[in-house]
C-alpha cells in the first residue's frame, strides 16, 4: 500500500508500454499532469490509446501528436468549433493518422467509474437519438429507454494532485479534481504528479481527494503552467 | 426564404441579457461554451443565481479579472471567481447533478433546433470531428433547457428548422430559444412567438424562421 516514490517524471514513466492505453486526468489547465505527459513524449512510447477529457485546446496532452506517439484518442474535447487554428491532433487526425472516439462527457466519466467499480456497464439517457448511439445496445426497463455504455480502463493512468504523502494519498485543490479521483480507481498503474510532498497524516483524513490504496507512484514535480486556448 | 438581408438584430450581448432574465431567482444553472459564458456578467447578486461549471464548482460569479490561477477555470477554461459558500466536486458528482436532474436550467449555444425542441450543437459536418463536452448529458439533464444563438447563419440560412439536418445533441430537449430576433417557447403545439427584437416585426421574425411559428395577436417587444 505505500507509493514508489520516483525522483523523475521520466523514471516514473520510463516502463509504460508500447500500445498501452493511458487514462490522463486534468481539464484542460486545472489538475492536468503536464510533466508526466511530457515524460511520455521524451520517453517515446508509441501506438498509445489516450484517454482525456481534452486535447489540443493549450494542453500538453497535443505535444505527443508531435513524434506521432498516439494511435487513438478517446476525448470529449478534441476538434475546435472554429476552423482558425489546428492543434496537431487536429493535423493528425484530418491526415487519417490519428483515431478518435469522441464520447459525451458524462458517459466518459461513468464509463472509467465502471470500469474502476467492477461494474459491467452503465444506463444513461446521455446520446439517445444521436450518433453516439450507433452500434450501441438499446435497453428498455420499465417503458423507458437507456444507452448501454461499456466500462472503461486503463493500463496506466497520469494523475495531477496539490499534494500527495509518502503512503500515495493525495489532495487536490480547488476544480483540480475532475477526472483524477475517478481515473485512480480504473487503471493496472496509477502514477501520480504533485506538487508537494509530504509526510503520512499531514494531510487531514479528512481531505484526502483520492485514498492511497489507488496510487503506485508519486513523483514531486513544478506544475507546468497551461492555458485554454479554443 | 427571403432574398433581402436578414434584419439586424441583437448583440450577443444582448440575446445574453436577455437570456439572463429567463432564470428563475434562487436557481442552480449551468452555462455552455461560448455566447452563453456572458450570461454570467447580466445576473444580480440579489438574484441568488448559483452557477456550475461541469469541471467541478458549484458557485462562480463570473469571469475573473485576477491572476490565472490554472486551477480556478470554469468548463471554458476561463478563470473564475468565487461566491460564499461555492464548493468543487469531481467530474462524476458534477454529472450526478447535471443528468440526475439537479440543475434548473442550461444555457447552451445552438447550430439548428428544429420545431420539435431537438437541438443540434455539436459537430459542424463540414468541419468534421466535433467536440461534445457536457453538451449532451446538459440537454438531457437540465431542468429547462434555453439556447442562445444568432436567429440565421451567417449566409442567412435559418438556424431554426423543421428537422435538424446537423448531428442531433439531444432530442426534444430544447424548451426556449433566444435569438438576436426573439423568444420563442418550444411546446408540445410547436414554436410560439413569444417576445421580438425592438423593431423587429413578427412577420420578419417568421420569414427568417424555417418551421412553422405560432404567432399570438400580440407580441410584445423584449424589454432589454
Amino acid at each position: 500500500m505505500i507509493a514508489q516514490i520516483f525522483d523523475t517524471s521520466d523514471a516514473a514513466v520510463a516502463d509504460v508500454a508500447d500500445g498501452a492505453t493511458v487514462l490522463v486526468g486534468g481539464f484542460v489547465s486545472a489538475g492536468t499532469p503536464s510533466n508526466l505527459i511530457l515524460a511520455l513524449k521524451r520517453g517515446g512510447q508509441t501506438d498509445l490509446t489516450a484517454v482525456a477529457n481534452n486535447i489540443g485546446l493549450g494542453d500538453l496532452l497535443d505535444e505527443l501528436c508531435e513524434d506521432r506517439q498516439l494511435a487513438k484518442v478517446i476525448a470529449t474535447f478534441a476538434i475546435r468549433a472554429s476552423g482558425t487554428r489546428s492543434s496537431r491532433f487536429e493535423v493528425l487526425y484530418r491526415a487519417g493518422e490519428v483515431e478518435l472516439e469522441l464520447v459525451p462527457q458524462g458517459t466518459l466519466i461513468e464509463r472509467l467509474r465502471a470500469g474502476g467499480a467492477g461494474l459491467g456497464g452503465v444506463l444513461t439517457r446521455t446520446g439517445l437519438g444521436t450518433m453516439m448511439a450507433e452500434g450501441k445496445q438499446i435497453i428498455e426497463l420499465d417503458g423507458e429507454r437507456w444507452l448501454l455504455e461499456r466500462p472503461l480502463r486503463g493500463d496506466v493512468a497520469l494523475l495531477k494532485a496539490w499534494r500527495g504523502d509518502l503512503h500515495g494519498n493525495l489532495q487536490y485543490r480547488l476544480a483540480g479534481p475532475n477526472f483524477n479521483p475517478v481515473m485512480a480507481t480504473a487503471a493496472d498503474l496509477v502514477i501520480a504528479e504533485v506538487e508537494e510532498l509530504v509526510e503520512p497524516g499531514e494531510i487531514p483524513p479528512e481531505l484526502v481527494g483520492t485514498p492511497a490504496i489507488y496510487v503506485d507512484r508519486l513523483v514531486r514535480c513544478e506544475p507546468i503552467p497551461v492555458r485554454w486556448e479554443g | 426564404m427571403s432574398s433581402s438581408t436578414p434584419p439586424t438584430g441583437l448583440s450577443r450581448e444582448l440575446i445574453a441579457l436577455r437570456a439572463a432574465r429567463e432564470l428563475e431567482p434562487g436557481s442552480v444553472v449551468n452555462l455552455g461554451i461560448g455566447l452563453p459564458t456572458l450570461v454570467a456578467g447580466f445576473v444580480k447578486p440579489s438574484d441568488d443565481i448559483l452557477f456550475q461549471a461541469e469541471n467541478g464548482i458549484l458557485g462562480y460569479s463570473g469571469i475573473s479579472e485576477s491572476d490565472f490561477d490554472s486551477d480556478l477555470i470554469n468548463a471554458g477554461g476561463q478563470p473564475v471567481d468565487l461566491v460564499p459558500g461555492a464548493s468543487f466536486f469531481d467530474t462524476a458528482d458534477s454529472f450526478a447533478m447535471i443528468r440526475g436532474g439537479h440543475i434548473d436550467a442550461a444555457i447552451l449555444g445552438g447550430l439548428q433546433v428544429s420545431a420539435r425542441g431537438d437541438l443540434a450543437n455539436w459537430y459542424v459536418p463540414a468541419r468534421g470531428g466535433g467536440s461534445v463536452g457536457g453538451a449532451m448529458d446538459l440537454a438531457v439533464g437540465a431542468r429547462k433547457l434555453i439556447v442562445a444563438m444568432a436567429h440565421v447563419t451567417r449566409d442567412g440560412q435559418p438556424r431554426i428548422v423543421e428537422i435538424c439536418e446537423y448531428p442531433l445533441t439531444a432530442e426534444r430537449c430544447v424548451d426556449v430559444i433566444i435569438t438576436d430576433l426573439a423568444v420563442i417557447d418550444v411546446g408540445l403545439q410547436g414554436l410560439t412567438l413569444r417576445e421580438r427584437a425592438p423593431g423587429v416585426g413578427p412577420s420578419k421574425v417568421a420569414e427568417w424562421t424555417g418551421a412553422a411559428l405560432l404567432i399570438p395577436e400580440e407580441v410584445p417587444e423584449m424589454s432589454l
